[in-house]
């Protein structure tokens, strides 16, 4: 067991945890957007930044989804200098996110009251990665990944071709946090396979057993239906 | 060449090679580094070698193509053996009368010499010339000497000979205390101290059985080119520093990542590698010592982010170019997971000098806190465009004017941004500052690789910032939010500036973007980006106010914030400016007055460069 201090809380945690998980352990919050307790941490929203302290050492900003807990750490969550960042990190997700009611809720709950800074399009993809590493962790197919670099990063299937590796289980339909995944336009595919067990894999272990929140797909059911069922559905 | 399968037979061999080796015979060096070829020199070598054959001498004089010896501005560069007659900005054309003048008669050919600018004197020789005189050369003294696609001749010059020499009586603790020893901290730009990273290495590696070194030469820096230099130059010395680092720290394989955009680089290394495996210096076995190590190359595809370690790492292992966060460290889990030692060129490079010389001598050189020689990059409004190597804790002031030869047409120096983009400018007020990791870290700039873009009064360094900071902006991967975005909101900030947009309030929240991208953005671009900003703030908050406030550009650069105007006394109707325009901006006929029509000005400055009688002002 390690031994670190949380906003002044003492807290003994499992050697191998991040801090983001000793402070939901403890009930301590913090937000964060790129993080799924079912996938690998991937440290990109930077949203989830606390301080940390340790003997001899100044205290700094880290990504505590992907920071491990060590013996004697000073944590702090709740600084001004953690407010600052995560303020104005909401901030620039608003820059070209601000429609998405997910996004604009977590900018609102940091206390973004102003965005000073628009970029030229909006997109409510905002390069979480989590639909990338769902695919590629859960999936097991790797079918889409992040293509270019800086700003005009996006998701995409390899060379923006239809994949022949895409089985169209919907998974990274179901865990994109903005609702922002367009199934057709980045997979080529216009339904979900239901037959393919891999859908209920992604569902299951995204949707049932762990908690996330499927309001963002707003109608499972159609996805999983094929278009002559769907057409005769809205008929 | 033979295979070497022991040290003995490597040492016999070198002792061969080092009587062979004529200093006192007549032969001509020509730069064949990328610089001098961009300005000819691969014609001037041809020339020359045609030249001498033409001529039937009795004696073999040898024309040899080297490495980069660094004084670029002076291109396509040539030594005259045995004397060290060094002539400058060769052309073709002038190759006759080096041959039948300099090699024939054994005169000088005064007009190709270099001409002090103080003094207006010619200077003949090359040890003579004050550019070379104010440096400590270690890492680039073979550049320029040797020709690198020959092992032989870096053999017969001591090379190897380190390595020889620790795999014979050297344990790995040895090495790694050498190196430990002498000071030597990582020459990337964070500055860590070498001996103690090999350490970390190599108990990772005894543990998990397994690791990996890597040279990083993606270097990538906007005026940058030592590590291209050194690659070009004198590729077996970082191969030799390599194979060092790999015994030390019980490493079998090993990684050169270097960009696809140094064509020449990656030939040379590659030769390099080829001769060593042939040699019995790299691969199984190696001085049948039973010591393996192989050494492969990776190119990069040109993402300045790949010169970072964790994104380099990705690149090597064939995944997307994109950070992530540490820890682990690659001492911990580096390629494939295994424990992994990545250094810069310049730090491999000084290796087997630290093993042939002691670590008692480099620890000699340099400062109390930073050790060794350190090599600039020293690009921009500077007179003596080049390579320099200096002994840290040199001051700025003696690297721009003694050895830069100061400021082009008399200007005033006003910034040198130290580091690359990831580094800081500084004003003339800390021109004494000594150029060493903590000096130049107190004052808001960094060692970092070693570029040096030096500033004149005719800068703007609001302009200024907004160059480093569209580079970067360019070049972030986009993973985390503040080095995506954040870059982007304070480019855009800094062009309204530049443009004459600029807002009250906007100096403040670049330093708020700034202290949010510095504290969290993800990688080392990210978090050192903001530097050049917050550093010009610092120093010229005043240029910034002058933009935002006073909708001026001090230094006349910013387009939005200019006119060109005609000064009626000095315009005598020449037509010339008229013809020169590119945009039709300007009117008026023979010996009348000229306008220029602001509506139409691109503010490309041709009539002011154009007029020969001052006539054109900028306001």
């Amino acid at each position: 067991m390690l031994h670190l201090t949380i906003d002044e809380q003492s807290i003994e945690v499992h050697e191998g945890r991040t801090l983001l998980e000793a402070c939901r352990e403890n009930g301590i919050h913090v937000p964060t957007l790129c993080y799924h307790p079912a996938l690998e941490p991937y440290g990109a929203c930077r949203l989830c930044t606390v301080e940390v302290g340790a003997q001899g050492r100044r205290p700094r900003l880290v990504a505590s989804c992907v920071y491990p807990c060590e013996e004697g750490a000073q944590v702090r969550t709740d600084t001004p200098l953690v407010q600052r960042s995560r303020r104005v990190t909401a901030e620039l997700l608003l820059a070209g996110s601000s429609a998405s009611p997910e996004i604009a809720a977590l900018a609102r709950e940091l206390g973004v009251t102003e965005v000073r800074f628009r970029l030229p399009e909006e997109n409510a993809c905002v390069l979480c990665g989590l639909c990338v590493r769902a695919c590629n962790e859960i999936v097991g197919v790797s079918a889409i990944s992040v293509i270019r670099r800086g700003i005009a990063k996006k998701v995409a299937t390899p060379f923006e071709v239809q994949s022949s590796r895409c089985i169209g289980c919907g998974t990274c339909v179901l865990i994109c946090p903005t609702g922002a995944f367009n199934f057709e336009n980045v997979t080529g595919f216009q339904y979900v396979s239901p037959s393919e067990s891999a859908y209920k894999l992604g569902y299951y272990r995204l949707g049932s057993e762990l908690d996330l929140r499927p309001n963002y797909v707003q109608d499972v059911t159609a996805l999983l239906q094929n278009p002559e069922d769907r057409q005769a559905a809205n008929e | 060449m033979n295979r070497c399968q022991s040290i003995a037979e490597f040492t016999g061999w070198q002792t061969e090679l080092k009587a062979a080796w004529d200093d006192t015979a007549p032969a001509l060096r020509v730069c064949d580094g990328t610089g001098c070829r961009a300005l000819g020199s691969q014609k001037v070598l041809a020339a020359l070698r045609e030249e001498i054959a033409k001529r039937k001498q009795d004696t073999h004089i040898e024309v040899v193509g080297t490495g980069c010896p660094g004084f670029c501005e002076c291109g396509p560069l040539i030594t005259v053996l045995p004397q060290r007659i060094s002539y400058q900005k060769v052309k073709t054309s002038d190759v006759p009368e080096i041959v039948e003048q300099t090699l024939m008669q054994g005169t000088t050919v005064e007009r190709l010499l270099y001409t002090d600018p103080q003094t207006g004197e010619h200077i003949r020789l090359e040890p003579d010339l004050p550019f070379y005189q104010k440096q400590k050369r270690l890492v680039l003294d073979l550049n320029g000497k040797i020709d690198p696609t020959r092992l032989e001749d870096y053999v017969a010059l001591g090379g190897y000979s380190s390595l020889a020499r620790v795999l014979g009586a050297f344990s790995p603790d040895q090495v790694i205390a050498e190196v430990r020893n002498s000071g030597l901290r990582g020459r990337g730009g964070a500055g860590f101290s070498t001996g103690t990273k090999w350490q970390l290495c190599r108990d990772n590696a005894s543990k998990s059985g397994a690791g990996y070194v890597v040279c990083n030469a993606d270097e990538g820096d906007p005026g940058a080119f030592m590590d291209r230099s050194v690659m070009e130059g004198n590729p077996h010395s970082v191969i030799e520093g390599m194979v060092i680092g790999a015994f030390a720290m019980g490493i079998h394989q090993g990684f050169v990542y270097i960009r696809a955009e140094y064509p020449l680089a990656v030939e040379n290394l590659r030769i390099a590698l080829r001769q060593a495996e042939a040699a019995g210096l790299l691969g199984r076995d190696i001085l049948g010592t039973g010591f393996d190590f192989s050494l492969s190359v990776r190119l990069g595809a040109g993402a300045f982010v790949c010169g970072e370690e964790t994104a380099l790492m990705a690149s090597i292992e064939g995944r997307i170019g994109e950070p992530h966060p540490r820890p682990p460290y690659p001492a911990e889990a580096g390629l494939w997971g295994k424990p992994t030692n990545i250094n810069n060129v310049k730090t491999w490079a000084a290796v087997p000098l630290i093993i042939s010389h002691g670590a008692d001598w480099y620890s000699g050189i340099g400062t109390e806190k930073s050790k060794g020689t350190l090599i600039f990059s020293v690009v921009g409004k500077i007179n003596n465009t080049g390579l320099v190597e200096v002994p840290m804790g040199v001051s700025l002031r003696q690297l721009i004017f003694d050895i830069g030869g100061g400021i082009p047409k008399g200007k005033a120096f006003k910034a040198a941004q130290i580091g690359g983009p990831s580094g800081g400018c500084l004003p003339a007020e800390h021109l004494d500052v000594p150029m060493d990791y903590e000096s130049l870290a107190s004052l808001g700039a960094i060692v970092g690789s070693g570029g040096l873009v030096v500033a004149d009064e005719d800068t703007c360094m609001v302009d200024f910032a907004r160059y480093f900071m569209n580079f970067t902006q360019e070049e972030s991967c986009g993973k985390c939010v503040p080095c995506r975005i954040g870059t982007k909101a304070m480019l855009a900030t800094l062009e309204r500036i530049c443009a004459g947009n600029g807002l009250p309030g906007d100096i403040e929240y670049l330093q708020e973007l700034a202290e949010v991208v510095h504290n969290s953005a993800l990688c080392g671009l990210g978090q050192t980006a903001p530097n050049p900003v917050l550093t010009t703030i610092r120093y010229f908050r005043d240029e910034y106010e002058a933009h935002i406030i006073e909708k001026k550009c001090p230094a006349k650069v910013c387009k939005g914030l200019i006119t060109y105007s005609i000064i009626p006394q000095n315009c005598n109707g020449c037509m010339v400016c008229l013809r020169e325009c590119t945009s039709n901006a300007i009117t008026g006929a023979k010996q009348e007055l000229h306008h220029i029509n602001e509506e139409l000005c691109t503010r490309c400055g041709v009539c002011r460069e154009v007029c020969k009688f001052d006539a054109v002002a900028v306001n």
